[in-house]
This record gives C-alpha cells, structure tokens and sequence, in this order.
C-alpha cells in the first residue's frame, strides 16, 4: 500500500536520507531501527510531509504523495504519532483526542463517528477515560504516550507511523502499548510501520523490518531473519553481545 | 465636586479606558500565540476601525450600527490583506524581521489614512446620547456602559471560542505546538491567518468604542497601540484574565495618574509601567504557570 522509492531529504547542508527505499503491504507491521541520528524520524516526517523531500518518490495506494501538504496526508488516511509524545499539554485529554479527529469535525455525521471513536480508544486505554478532563501535560510519560497513540487514532489511519513510542518508559507500559499496536494490526488491519530503538521487542512483534544507518537502508528482511543477523544482533540486540563475542 | 465622587470618575475612565488597552492585547497575545510575532501592526486597526467607522458615517450618511459593522469588516479585511502579502510570502523568515515587517506596514498603513482621511480629529457620535446616568451619586455617561457591555461580550465570546469549539481548540494546538497540529490535520496556515482575522476584527471594535470619548485621528494607533502592547506584556502574552487584569490596571493607573499628579505624565505612565515590568518580571505578573511535566 505504501512504496517508497529512493528519497532524498536534506536540512540544507545536511544529507539525511540518502536513495531510501522502503514498502509496505497492507495489514504489515515492520519496524524500522537504527542509531541516534541514522534519520528514521526524517523518513516518518517526510512521510507525513513535515519534511520535503529533495527526489524519489512516494506512493500511497498507487498515488504519489510527496508534495502534499501535511494536512492532506491525515486526509488520505497516514497518522504519525510522533517522537517524544508531542501532546497538546495545555489542552486536556479529551480535547487532544478531539483534535486528533480535526478533519472530522466539519460535518455532523464526522462529529458523531469521532464521539464513538472516543470511545473505542477509551476502551483501549481505560487510564485515559479516568484522566480525560485533566491537562494533558499533567500526565505521566506512559500516560502521554497513550494518548498520543490515541489521537493519532481519532483520525481512523489506514497506516499508523509511531516514532519510538518505548522510548523513556517502564517495560510494563512498553509491553501495553506494543499489545494494542498488535492487536490494532490484528483487529483493525491497520498497517503499521514502528520506529524503535528497542529492537528485540519490536521484531518480535514485527513481520518485517529495515535497517537504516546514517541515512542509508543497510538491510531488510523477515522479522525473523533480522533476529538472527549477526551484525543486527551485535549493533542492536546489545544484550547478546557477550554470547557472540565468545563464541 | 467633592473627593469621593471626584474618585469615582476617575476609576471610571480608568477602567473604560483599561479596558480598550486590554481589548487591544488580546489582539496581541491572539497573534503572538498562533505565530510568535509582535505585531506592531495592531494599533493602527484600532485607528481603522474609529476612521472607517467616520467615513460611513459621514461620508455615506449611513446609521450607525451599519457604519460600525462594516467598518470591523473592512479593518478585517485589511487585516487578511496584510497576513496574505506581508506575512505569508516570508516562509523562512525570522520572527525578528517579521516584527520589523510589522513596523512597516504600520507606517505605512498610517500614512495611507493620513493620505485619504487627512490629519483631522474626528469625534463619532456616541452610541446612545451623551446624557449622564446618575447612578448612587455617581456620573456615568452612556458610553462607559457601552464599553463595558462590550468589552465583557467580546471577552466572553474569546472564551467560549478558545475553549469550546473545535477551532478555537485547534489554534491552540496550533500555538502550543505547529508541527503536531499539523499531524493531526490542522491546517496551520489557516490557523495563522485566523488569528490575524480575529486581532483585527477586536482591535477595530476596541477603536470604535473608544472613539466617542476620545476623539479619533490617523495616529491614534501609536499611542493605543503600545498600550494594548503594556497590557498584554503585564498579562505575560496571554488572551486571558492576565491581560485584563493589565489593561485595566495601566487605565486606573493612568487616569489616577492624571487626576492626582498632571495629565501631562498621562502618556509616561504607560511607558514606565512597560520598563518596570522588562526588567523586573519579563514574564508578565498575572502569568499562571504552565502546568508541564516532561
Ligand atoms: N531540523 C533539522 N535540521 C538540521 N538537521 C537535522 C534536523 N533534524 C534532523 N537533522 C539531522 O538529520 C539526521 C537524522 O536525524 P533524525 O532525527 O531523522 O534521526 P533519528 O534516526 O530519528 O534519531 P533518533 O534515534 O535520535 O531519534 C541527523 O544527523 C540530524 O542531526
Ligand atoms: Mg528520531
């Protein structure tokens, strides 16, 4: 449903993609992982078309989208959540998923299908029923990532792109928030392409995924055949290093 | 007159008065907030809506309610004009020089209504007589109710609109954060030129109230402006109770100012206030703390 084909993107003297290709078939979860500053956050932005992209191409559902405005892409069905939560803190909890559904509020019956949307990511995340009329930026961190998640739901993406959403939580949340992506994917067909740092979590849950490094796709495979890469495995499954090494 | 009275006129137009400069910085906190610019462009709306306001009224003979309605239109219109061709077109432009921007098109949209309206005072008719009400001993003319009546209907619509509706929410988003409103699908330069829309829609109605009591001339906007800008910066930049607070503190301040020590320092005042708070508490001293967790 999503190709793209060798993108180009620069911060003025910056190159940080360099000829990226990457695609996606509907229903996927892949996971996309790489160091600090290898421009996973750049390909999610020019997805969304935060960032313009200097060449290549982007194609969703046969279209090409690459010099849309962000707006129009929420329109067509792609949703970022993303890095760093980025909620709307002065706002409150329902406000932010209210917003999350912006597009929707034009006509009534948009209005009424957002109310029940609502709903449903209340049901996925009961501590945001709980916490609704609260500030959002009065949340803690997991909290914030649930609702960042879920405002990106309001808008029904048919492809959902989260930016390191483990970042800087405990591993119960983690393992909550990767238990809804898991089950939007299997529940809704949503298509899911996660960034993560978190790399052994994330290819598990994952079928497939890429390797991005310093603004270049350096590999791509099954989930499977990532977990068993040993240059994978040594980069970014940090904790089986001794076990490789000793061998 | 004896002293108390004479004290109660004087709050009186204190408090009219602060609270056209607190109207006036909600027009500029509305476009601080959705763009990170000053502009300094706001005073001269007030002046435009007072003159347009003249101009249909003795120009075209026409009543009164219809003058004040198109002339909040027309300053409106000026108002998308100058968002269009002086805002928009600088996509990377620093908000330094947008404030520079701001400056020029304030002289020169002075200079066009000294051109076309000349140098003249003008005083409109006030809204309903200048009979005085008397009230507990009191004086009040007509129009200081007018002004209050509308300052609280325009304070409360801001209100209802930044806090109820689903547009008003997504400027603030907007403002809060422009990158993730645009990931939700908020358009974020609608969202800018609103804000130019609503700031000039309210500082023309703030100049159209005020011109019955103060008279209105093509410079008005230098000096209202930079009152409206005392207030917004004692509110700490926000379009809340902050900057009416302000407003009506630098009117009282000013208006006492002028009844107890000389109606020459009128002006200074305002401008001591604006050093005072620079440099003692930049942030406003009505500012209500952000509620952030990281
Ligand atoms: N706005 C910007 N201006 C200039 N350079 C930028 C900008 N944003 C990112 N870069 C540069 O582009 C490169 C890729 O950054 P990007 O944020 O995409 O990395 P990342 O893979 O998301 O890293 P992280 O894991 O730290 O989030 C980096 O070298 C970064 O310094
Ligand atoms: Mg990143």
């Amino acid at each position: 449903m999503l190709k793209i084909k060798n993108i180009n993107t620069y911060y003025g003297q910056v190159y940080a993609l360099k000829n990226v290709s990457l695609h996606l078939k509907e229903g996927e979860i892949v996971t996309l992982i790489g160091a600090n500053g290898a421009g996973k956050t750049t390909l999610l932005n020019s997805l969304s078309c935060i960032v313009p992209v200097q060449s290549g191409e982007i194609l969703f559902a046969g279209e090409s989208i690459s010099n849309l405005a962000p707006s129009q892409i929420v329109r067509l069905g792609i949703s970022q959540v993303p890095e760093g939560r980025q909620v709307f803190k002065p706002l409150s909890v329902e406000d932010n998923l209210e917003l999350g559904a912006y597009q929707h509020y034009s006509s009534r019956a948009g209005r009424a299908e957002a109310k029940n949307t609502a709903s449903m990511i209340y049901d996925l995340f009961p501590i945001l029923h709980k916490r609704r009329k609260q500030l959002a930026g009065t949340l803690s961190g997991g909290e914030q990532q649930m609702l960042s998640i879920g405002r990106a739901l309001m808008a029904k993406p048919k492809l959902l792109l989260l930016d390191e959403p483990s970042m800087g939580l405990a591993p119960m949340i983690v393992q909550e928030i990767f238990r809804v992506i898991e089950n939007l994917s299997q529940e809704k067909q949503t298509t899911v392409l996660l960034v993560e740092q978190n790399a052994r979590a994330a290819l598990k849950m994952a079928h497939r995924g890429y390797v991005l490094e310093t603004g270049k796709m350096i590999l791509e495979g099954t989930a499977a055949e990532l977990l068993q890469n040993k240059d994978v495995q040594r980069a970014y499954l940090g904790r089986d290093k001794k076990e490789i090494w000793e061998r | 007159m004896d002293n108390s009275r004479q004290l109660f006129q004087y709050i009186l137009s204190g408090l009219s008065n602060g609270a056209i400069y607190a109207l006036i910085g909600f027009g500029f906190a509305i476009i601080y907030n959705a763009t990170g610019i000053i502009n300094f462009a706001q005073g001269e709306f007030v002046m435009l809506g007072g003159m347009f306001t003249i101009f249909f009224l003795a120009f075209f003979h026409l009543p009164l309610l219809p003058a004040i309605i198109l002339a909040i239109l027309f300053s409106t219109i000026i108002g998308i004009a100058f968002e269009r061709l002086a805002i928009r077109p600088l996509k990377n432009a620093t908000p330094l020089s947008l404030v520079i921007i701001t400056i020029g098109a304030s002289i020169l949209l002075r200079g066009i209504a000294m051109l076309v309206w000349g140098k003249d005072t003008h005083a409109v008719t006030a809204f309903s007589g200048n009979d005085p009400l008397y009230i507990a001993g009191a004086t009040i003319l007509p129009q200081h109710i007018w002004i209050f009546a509308i300052t609280l209907l325009i304070i409360a619509a801001n209100k209802i609109f930044f806090n109820y509706s689903i547009v008003g929410k997504a400027m603030r988003a907007c403002a809060y954060n422009s990158q993730a409103a645009s990931l939700v699908g908020i358009n974020v330069k609608t969202m800018v030129l609103l804000s130019f829309v609503i700031s000039s829609a309210i500082g023309s109605m703030a100049g159209i109230i005020i011109a019955p009591l103060t008279m209105t001339s093509f410079d008005v906007g230098i000096m209202l402006g930079l009152k409206g800008f005392c207030a917004v910066i004692i509110g700490g930049m926000s379009s809340g109770l902050g900057t009416i607070m302000g407003g009506l503190l630098l009117g009282l301040l000013e208006s006492l100012g002028v009844g107890y020590i000389s109606a020459s320092y009128k002006d200074a005042i305002a401008f001591i206030i604006l050093l005072l708070i620079l440099f003692i508490r930049p942030e406003g001293l009505f500012r209500t703390k952000e509620t952030e967790r990281v």
